[in-house]
């Protein structure tokens, strides 16, 4: 293996195994990536920089490499989703509700990852509390694209809401990255991003810690430049948590020794519901051409139905909002987060506190999430969409006695300006359509950069597996990334 | 099924957040856009289907009834806003 002449142009494989090696110390690796963290900060890709933090825990770690004692990610720099909490580090869900909030805590995901010997360089952006599609949310600003047209400067946005993370990957100023998935949020920004993203199955990873969303959807997941990283990251990330009863007391497998095995004989399925009216026809191109891939590799191709799959995201504006109505009715100006002055009472606090902590995007989540619970709405409403959550899990049910794995587009476009979806809500959650389904059935999908519009823009593949069988959703990834060759990079536009 | 001012102003002050007079109107809008498009749910039918509850099969782990955690009350109180002794500061509440 040659490694590449610039530390971060290296994968996370590949900087894992040249520290192991002691080819490059995680000092000299870390102080590479704190200093194209600080270049790119037109990017707006983190909230809060720990380049000392950084510098500490490589040192650490080069401590116990010298002595032998190295874990499975030791000495390797990553970027963390803001919305992990993190002890003595300010962590802000991307909002003005909790921006001076320091936890006294560590989330476990954040925790496995530093046991495991990785190395935090910051915090990164995300839409607020996770809730958006463009990280245009954020109460820090929006995140910018690393990407642009051919032959244009016009900022697009990352996606969202894991945004930041996306955009540090893409850029290079992170060897790996956490993500959070609630309804497409770690796969619609590694699409749009040409990133390998992987929302793993419901209950992999421990929730603890991370802010809460909507808690029966949110997931935790790896966002790399190689499906191999992911495969890794992942590994690491999981876990078993007595502090998360939905928490699924499994074994972690060895996603990475699994990942070549290819895709002989494995049955692929296309949800012909997958094909939108309106869609771009470099979509549906490119959708063909990964189930050629597979297909060329000796996998069968099987067509399959979702018959439920367009009532997937409106049933899903119904549950994000009502949970998140209540897992944000703790934001109350007391305990901890914004607190408005100048109040008349008890009441007008709550009311003044969250006016003012929350954005609009928010306050419109927990105003629809109020109402869909409210007295004489309830049935009509959440009952409905629970009930269709049965039957869009069961369409998988079904679907998956044909195949072992589904084949679909990972977003209807490629990345877009920014400003360009804001005025319409439902325009800006259509961006979802093709990610929110598992999240409502629990299951793991992943994107994986698969090729580039006529612009030169990053389009993405989505796999989509069983309950727990990461190994084959990898595996099936790994394929797509083998015949894609994607290999594309933005051009470095933003050094400072 | 809309929504009117009313019934915005309602869910606002069930919702403990604050809404400026002039900010009813423009969530009337969104908010009835918005269910104008999730009405589209009521076209299946869901008679006798079961709500998901659980979306991985599994039972509720249950663990013995006793404190694992507590005792630092500094750490508990270190991101309150205003806080005394240990004692989060609300405003008068009992006159």
């Amino acid at each position: 293996m040659s490694l590449p002449v610039t530390p971060t142009d290296f994968t996370l494989a590949e900087a894992r195994d040249a520290v192991a090696t002691k080819k490059i110390s995680s000092t000299e690796l870390t102080k590479a990536f704190v200093q194209a963290v600080e270049g790119a900060r037109e990017l707006n890709a983190f909230i809060t920089e720990t380049p000392d933090r950084a510098l500490t825990m490589a040192a650490a770690s080069d401590a116990r490499i010298a002595k032998g004692e190295g874990g499975a990610l030791e000495g390797l720099p990553l970027a963390i989703k803001d919305l992990f909490c993190t002890k003595g580090v300010r962590t802000t869900a991307g909002s003005k509700m909790l921006s001076t909030f320091v936890p006294p805590y560590e989330s476990t995901v954040t925790r496995n990852l530093w046991n495991a010997g990785a190395v935090m360089l910051g915090k990164t952006n995300l839409d607020e509390f996770a809730m958006g599609s463009s990280n245009e949310t954020s109460f820090f600003k929006p995140v910018i694209n690393p990407w642009r047209s051919t032959n244009s400067n016009q900022n697009l946005v990352p996606g969202g809401s894991s945004g930041g993370s996306a955009s540090a990957v893409a850029g290079n100023l992170c060897l790996a990255a956490t993500g959070t998935d609630t309804g497409g949020s770690i796969r619609q920004p590694a699409a749009v991003t040409g990133t390998v993203g992987i929302k793993p199955t419901y209950g992999r990873c421990s929730r603890w810690g991370i802010v809460a969303f909507a808690s029966s959807l949110d997931q935790a997941g790896p966002m790399t430049r190689t499906v191999r990283d992911a495969a890794i990251l992942l590994r690491q990330m999981a876990s078993v948590d007595p502090n998360d009863s939905t928490s699924v007391d499994r074994p972690v497998p060895d996603y990475e020794a699994t990942l070549d095995a290819g895709v002989k004989g494995l049955r692929i399925g296309i949800p012909k519901e997958y094909r939108i009216d309106g869609a771009p026809p470099e979509i549906d191109a490119l959708w063909e051409r990964g189930a050629q891939w597979l297909k060329a590799q000796g996998a069968e191709i099987v067509e399959v139905s979702l018959p439920h799959t367009k009532y997937a995201l409106p049933a899903y504006y119904i549950v994000a909002p009502a949970e998140a109505s209540s897992n944000l009715a703790r934001y109350d100006g007391v305990r901890f987060g914004h607190r408005a002055e100048g109040v008349r009472d008890i009441t007008d606090l709550y009311e003044k506190s969250r006016a003012e902590g929350f954005g609009p995007e928010v306050r419109r989540r927990i105003l629809i999430g109020t109402y869909v619970l409210s007295a004489g709405y309830y049935d009509a409403y959440y009952a409905r969409a629970q009930k269709l959550r049965t039957l869009i899990a069961r369409d998988f049910e079904q679907a998956f006695e044909k195949c072992d794995v589904l084949l679909t587009p990972a977003t209807p476009g490629p990345a877009f300006a920014l400003g360009a979806k804001s005025d319409d809500p439902v325009a800006m959650y259509l961006n979802d359509v093709f990610t929110v389904t598992v999240n409502l059935a629990g299951l793991p999908a992943m994107s994986v950069p698969s090729g580039l519009t006529a612009d030169g823009l990053p389009l993405g593949l989505q796999i989509i597996g069983k309950a727990f069988d990461e190994a084959t959703v990898l595996r099936a990834g790994r394929s797509i990334e083998v015949a894609a060759a994607f290999g594309a990079k933005p051009a470095k536009w933003w050094t400072a | 099924m809309s929504v009117d001012k009313d019934t915005v102003r309602r869910i606002a002050r069930l919702a403990r957040i604050a809404l400026d007079e002039t900010r009813v109107e423009p969530m009337v809008k969104d908010l009835n856009g918005i269910f104008a498009w999730v009405e589209q749910l009521a076209e299946v039918n869901v008679e006798g289907v079961p709500p998901l509850t659980s979306v991985v099969a599994q039972t509720l782990k249950l663990r013995e009834d006793v404190v694992t955690a507590g005792g630092d009350a500094a750490a508990v109180t270190a991101n309150a806003p205003v806080s005394e002794d240990h004692f989060f500061v609300v405003p008068k509440v009992v006159e």
